[in-house]
């Protein structure tokens, strides 16, 4: 029998491999949010484990809901993408600094 | 129908008088705003004499009260009246306006109706400060009238008035924020009332009047300013315009004084007392410290800004040693010095406007070509030291007996502003006015016109006639002294 | 009666303030004419009338009354208003007559000037001032004509405003006299603290409530109150009579016009402080620690101030030392407790220090403007009438009888002779030997000037003429009271009560009260008789004497002495040359040093503590904070991601450990 406490660990890895992901990436916005979506999916491993374990539905609803917005929001960040190439003609995170201080 | 109104008549008349005079828009109807905002200054001049006619002066209480709601929800109120210190201040302030308005009657040639517009606007705050009751339409007042005299500064100034303004502006600022916070305190500790009669009578441990008393004091400290927090006023004092430095010096910084007057004094007696000694201190540094500083200066109108503080130290020098001859003479050192700076830097501009330079090194021998002008800064220069029959006598006078009583060294301090007084204005005057003619700008000077001679000879017949019979002031604010010292030493522990 | 004199002494000074705000104002359309008029007559009529009110406090008639009330400060009524009496009505007399003469005078003097009007308007504010100041009845109003004729002071030294010099040595004046009257204003303040109250009469009337009372100036040592009161009311006559140190401002004020050394800087206003003290008598008189000082000062003036009166060459300067010697005599007078006689010197002396220099003056507009006594010499026999008043002044300044210094110095000598307080026997020396010095340098001038070879040069010399006649009747005029007044007025003004209701002197000061002793129960003439006898017997006549007989030798005789003699002495004619090095010290130290101080002070206080550190130092430290924070705003979104994370992580922790 796996034990909740393993679907958990394997969700923090997962959050914890996103997060490296999101600090560490210094090249490429499509790995920051496919970093993104990462951590999406290691909260939904939570959901559906803290569900079935819990026997309560609503978590696994839950995890659909977040499937879609997930999905519509990396569509929305695909789109930002492409229209931010086309202005500044690159996608260098590091080139992307307006908002520094 | 406006006997019950009168004081908020002379606040909103000039503020809507203001307005007016903005509507004549551009400098093509220059002209014209002149003409409205002079008939708005001597109709708000008018308006506040009843004030003095119908002011009963054997009684220190308020008169003309006025009360209306204003933000039920915070127990915020509209509400005015005046005692005689605050009639005095309401009168110099209309009674100053009207002679900036004429003193700029040729000076300002752009953005006429703005500038006129912003001292009317001002006078009204101005008013409106001295006659709140209510600690946060004071509060309001008090920031307002920070607007008008930024732009005044800003917009009709010198080469480096925007190091100036903000100077001027942040200073303050930070004052009357602390000002603010003392305000809510003691707003929640007087049973939620922003009245001051209901901030007078609560009752305040020493630590906690001590902690009011210094928000207070930073709020009024840099208005008056006192030492060392007097840095932005020879700043602000040299970008202004003649008529900018006129208000400052004879109605902005009173301000501080009436503040000290109306809040630290009453609301915090027990910390006045305890803090004194730090007061005086200041004062008397104020007194020595800038009238050495004056000695140095090369600009003319740093010079009467530094005058302006060490005449100022005598203020709260004369409050601050609770003795009723030493409080009327700071009293009457506030009006006198209303007039005496105001004629000295109105004569700076005079000088300003024909020769374009503060610098005393630029002049020299003026008295060669205007003989008249300098009989009036004759007169005014001997005024602002302090010789007996003008009006900067009566003050020092009072403060100078007055102080002697409680302790002698802090007369004598005090009392070398005679000699050092003396000499910085009268160094002043020999450099700019006296000698052979300098060169060939000042040879070319015309000498005064019949419009200067007129508003420099209203300024010489009140110092004159303050310095020969204060009487009526003192008669005026008698009582009104006898209440304030009252409140001072009831304690509130 | 009453009302009608209250009315006169209103008049007054008030006719003199009309025509000074007249001449003043509407200089240019009246005219010189009319400027001179105005005041002449309104100073004539001041004379008439204090004449009148003199004759009347002869009969004795005195008032004391409020004119207005200036203003009521914690229910003390501060009060302009007059004291009539014996010592009011002396000096009224005196200034309305040497300031009538003054202004006859200077019709001729000032004839060419720009500055007409103006100066006439001028002299006669001075006369409503210094009235003012003499008919006080109080303090406060004291102090008001204390001010005001400091302020004309000031503004006829600088009267001639192109020049340098002039405006050098007006602000001169003015601030060493208000160095002098910071100590009067103290002694006011103190006075109003002691006593509760600034009238003269009340404040006498309650000095022996306070005898005992002491004040705390500095930690562990109580000075007695009436000391300190006196000291500070001797430091502001200091200021305006010109005594040690504050003396050095007189000499400078000889850059003013020359009917103004005669009026203000001779025979009026520097007299204010020998006249206020005697008018305080009643204070000085219970401190003798006060009583010593004043006799001191006096000596070190009287004596130190006549040596260097010996060396100088122009001739207003050496008539200016004399002021001060003078001025320093009636000091000494004032501290042996012998006001009247002080009074009476102040009185001769207006007379004959007026008339030398109202000579010198007319000397100076025959030389063109040349002050110089080395180019003068052999006037005598152009300019007659200047010289025979010149002498007459010369005499009288000397004190030899029968002229009026004579009396009113020696009874200024015995006074100290028979003091017996704390340097008296000092003071006796230094006035003694006085006496031969003044005598010296009067008759220098009057040999220098008038007498031996012409030294001027060939122009001036072919246009010496007589002055005109406005000129000469001021100095006939004035010469007849320094040859008589004293003998008339000794024995009537001195020796008799006639400033008894006015001046206070305690039984065992009554110095004067032991000289008249000699002279008790002889009338009249034979005491002023039986004075010139005895006073002829007496060193001072022999010094005086010697004196004139000494600058006879010196400068008519064997004029190469005095080369020789300063020769001889070069380390001491150095020292007087440069007047003790006192306006050297006083321009280095104090006005350089205060002002040097003040550049430092705004320098370093002003620019670059409180603006450089504090305001714009706080400017600063908010723009270094914010740049060492900036780094962390890197801009890089996954930067505040990161930095949300960890901030996540850290807030989870203390809501799990702290609930």
């Amino acid at each position: 029998m796996i034990a909740l406490s393993d679907y958990l660990i394997l969700g923090a890895i997962l959050f914890a491999i996103s997060v490296a992901g999101i600090y560490l990436n210094r090249k490429n916005v499509i790995i920051l949010l496919m970093s993104i979506e990462l951590m999406l999916l290691a909260v939904n491993l939570n959901f559906i484990a803290f569900s079935h374990y819990l026997n309560d539905l609503a978590g696994q609803v839950f995890v659909f809901f977040i499937l879609t917005v997930a999905a519509a929001e990396s569509a929305i960040g695909l789109a930002i993408i492409i229209v931010l190439f086309r202005r500044r003609h690159t996608i260098n995170i590091e080139d992307l600094d307006t908002l520094k201080g | 129908m406006f006997e019950a109104n009168q004081l908020s008549l002379a606040i909103w008349l000039p503020i809507i008088g203001g307005i007016a005079v903005l509507a004549t828009g551009n400098d093509q109807r220059a002209a014209l705003a002149r003409i409205v905002a002079l008939v708005v200054s001597i109709a708000t001049l008018l308006v506040t004499l009843p004030l003095y006619s119908g002011f009963d002066k054997a009684t220190g209480d308020m008169q003309f009260l006025e009360h209306y709601q204003w933000i039920p929800a915070l127990n915020i109120n509209y509400s005015l009246a005046i005692d005689g210190i605050a009639l005095l201040l309401i009168m110099l302030t209309a009674f100053i306006t009207i002679i900036v308005v004429i003193s700029a009657w040729q000076v300002i040639q752009q953005k006429v109706a703005q500038y006129f517009a912003a001292f009317l606007i001002m006078e009204g705050l101005m008013i409106g400060v001295f006659s709140a009751t209510d600690a946060i339409l004071f509060y309001v007042f008090w920031e307002a009238m920070l607007i008008p005299m930024f732009l005044i500064i800003g917009i009709w100034g010198g080469p480096n008035r925007i190091y100036a303004t903000i100077k001027f502006f942040l200073y303050t600022l930070l004052g009357s924020l602390l000002m603010l916070v003392a305000l809510i305190y003691l707003y929640l500790k007087s049973g939620n009332s922003f009245a001051l009669a209901d901030m007078y009578a609560v009752k305040l441990s020493l630590t906690e009047q001590i902690w009011l008393f210094s928000a207070f004091f930073m709020a009024f400290a840099v208005k008056i300013p006192m030492f060392p927090v007097h840095t932005w006023l020879p700043d602000a004092h040299v970008e202004a315009p003649a008529g900018g430095s006129v208000v400052l010096a004879a109605i902005m910084l009173k301000m501080g004084a009436y503040g000290f007057i109306r809040f630290n004094l009453p609301i915090t007696p027990d910390a006045s007392h305890s803090l004194s000694g730090v007061i005086i201190a200041l004062s008397l540094i104020a007194i020595v410290y800038i009238s050495l500083v004056a000695l140095a200066q090369t600009d003319m109108k740093k010079l009467i800004a530094y005058s302006s503080i060490a005449h100022m130290g005598f203020v709260t020098l004369g409050l601050f040693v609770f003795n009723k001859m030493a409080v009327e003479g700071a009293i009457i050192q506030m009006i006198s010095h209303g007039f005496i700076s105001g004629a000295m830097f109105l004569c700076v501009g005079v000088l300003y406007d024909r020769m374009h330079t503060r610098s005393m090194d630029d002049y020299g021998g003026v008295a060669n070509t205007m003989p008249k002008f300098a009989a009036f800064m004759m007169f005014f220069a001997m005024a602002n030291a302090g010789l007996p029959g003008t009006s900067g006598f009566v003050g020092e006078f009072l403060v100078i007996l007055g102080v002697f009583q409680v302790n002698p060294w802090y007369a004598i301090i005090a009392g070398t502003t005679l000699v050092l007084g003396a000499a910085y204005t009268l160094w002043m005057y020999r450099r700019v006015i006296f000698g052979a003619v300098s060169n060939d700008n000042v040879k070319a000077l015309k000498d005064i016109n019949s419009r200067e001679i007129f508003f420099l000879l209203i300024l010489t017949l009140s110092v004159l006639i303050m310095g020969l019979w204060p009487a009526p002031f003192l008669e005026t604010i008698n009582a009104s002294v006898d209440k304030l010292l009252t409140l001072a030493a009831v304690t509130k522990l | 009666m009453m009302d009608d004199m209250k009315l006169v002494y209103l008049a007054i000074p008030l006719v003199c303030l009309f025509a000074a705000l007249v001449a003043g104002v509407f200089g240019r359309q009246i005219g010189r004419v009319g400027a001179h008029s105005i005041t002449v007559a309104g100073v004539a009529i001041a004379f008439v009338l204090s004449l009148y009110v003199y004759l009347d406090v002869l009969a004795g008639n005195t008032f004391n009354g409020t004119v207005y009330v200036w203003g009521i400060s914690d229910n003390f009524p501060f009060e302009v208003g007059f004291l009539i009496d014996s010592l009011t009505a002396t000096m009224m007399v005196i200034v309305t007559f040497v300031s009538l003469m003054v202004h006859i005078y200077t019709i001729g003097y000032m004839h060419d000037d720009p500055g007409y009007q103006r100066f006439f308007s001028y002299i006669s504010l001075f006369t409503f001032a210094m009235l003012m100041l003499v008919m006080s009845n109080n303090f406060l109003q004291l102090f008001f004509g204390w001010e005001l004729v400091g302020l004309v002071s000031y503004l006829l030294i600088g009267f001639w405003y192109t020049r340098d010099t002039a405006i050098y040595a007006n602000m001169k004046a003015f601030l060493v006299n208000r160095v002098g009257d910071l100590g009067f204003l103290i002694g006011i303040a103190a006075i109003y603290a002691t006593f509760g109250t600034l009238d003269y009469n009340a404040v006498f009337a309650s000095v022996p409530e306070v005898l005992g009372q002491t004040i705390e100036i500095l930690p562990g040592s109580e000075w007695s109150i009436i000391s300190f009161i006196c000291i500070m009311l001797f430091i502001g006559a200091m200021g305006k009579s010109a005594q040690v140190p504050l003396h050095v401002w007189l000499p400078d004020s000889m850059e003013g016009p020359t009917p103004i050394s005669a009026l203000i800087h001779a025979a009026t206003m520097v007299t204010a402080g020998i006249f206020m003290v005697a008018r305080t008598s009643p204070l000085f008189e219970f401190s003798e620690t006060a009583l010593s000082l004043v006799m001191i000062i006096g000596a070190i003036t009287a004596f130190f101030m006549a040596l260097l009166g010996l060396v100088q060459n122009d001739i207003k300067r050496v008539v200016a030392y004399s002021t001060l010697s003078q001025l320093g005599y009636m000091t000494v007078g004032l501290g042996a407790s012998g006001y009247a006689a002080s009074i009476f010197h102040l009185g001769t002396h207006a007379f004959f220090k007026a008339l030398l220099f109202l000579a010198a003056g007319s000397v100076i507009i025959a030389m063109h403007h040349e002050q110089d006594m080395r180019k003068m010499g052999g006037l005598r026999k152009f300019l007659p009438w200047t010289y025979i008043t010149a002498v007459i002044g010369s005499l009288a300044l000397a004190g030899i009888p029968p002229f009026s210094g004579f009396f009113s110095k020696d009874l200024i000598i015995e006074s100290v002779h028979h003091s017996e307080l704390f340097g008296s026997g000092f003071a006796y020396a230094a006035v003694l030997s006085g006496v031969g010095l003044t005598a010296f340098y009067s008759f220098r001038l009057v040999f220098m000037t008038f007498h031996g070879r012409p030294r001027m040069d060939q122009h001036t010399l072919q246009h010496l003429k007589e002055s005109p006649t406005v000129v000469i009747l001021p100095l006939i005029l004035l010469a007849i009271p320094s040859m008589f007044a004293g003998a008339l007025f000794m024995n009537p003004m001195v020796f008799s009560d006639f400033f008894s209701g006015a001046i206070f002197v305690l039984p065992q000061h009554d110095v004067i009260g032991a000289i008249a002793e000699d002279y008790q129960g002889k009338s009249g003439m034979a005491v002023v008789f039986g004075f010139m006898l005895h006073g002829i017997l007496q060193p001072p006549f022999w010094l005086a004497a010697g004196g004139v007989v000494l600058a006879w030798l010196f400068y008519i005789r064997m004029p190469e002495l005095p080369g020789k003699l300063v020769a001889s002495v070069k380390p001491l004619y150095t020292l007087l040359m440069n007047k003790y090095y006192i306006d050297d010290f006083n321009q280095k130290f104090f006005a350089d040093g205060t002002v040097a101080v003040g550049r430092l002070m705004s320098k370093y206080g002003d620019t670059i503590f409180i603006d450089g550190w504090l305001v714009n130092g706080t400017a600063k430290a908010v723009g270094y904070f914010s740049r060492v924070l900036k780094p962390l705003q890197s801009g890089l979104v996954n930067h505040f991601a990161f930095a949300m994370i960890i901030g996540l992580l850290v807030l989870m922790t203390w809501f799990i450990k702290v609930n």
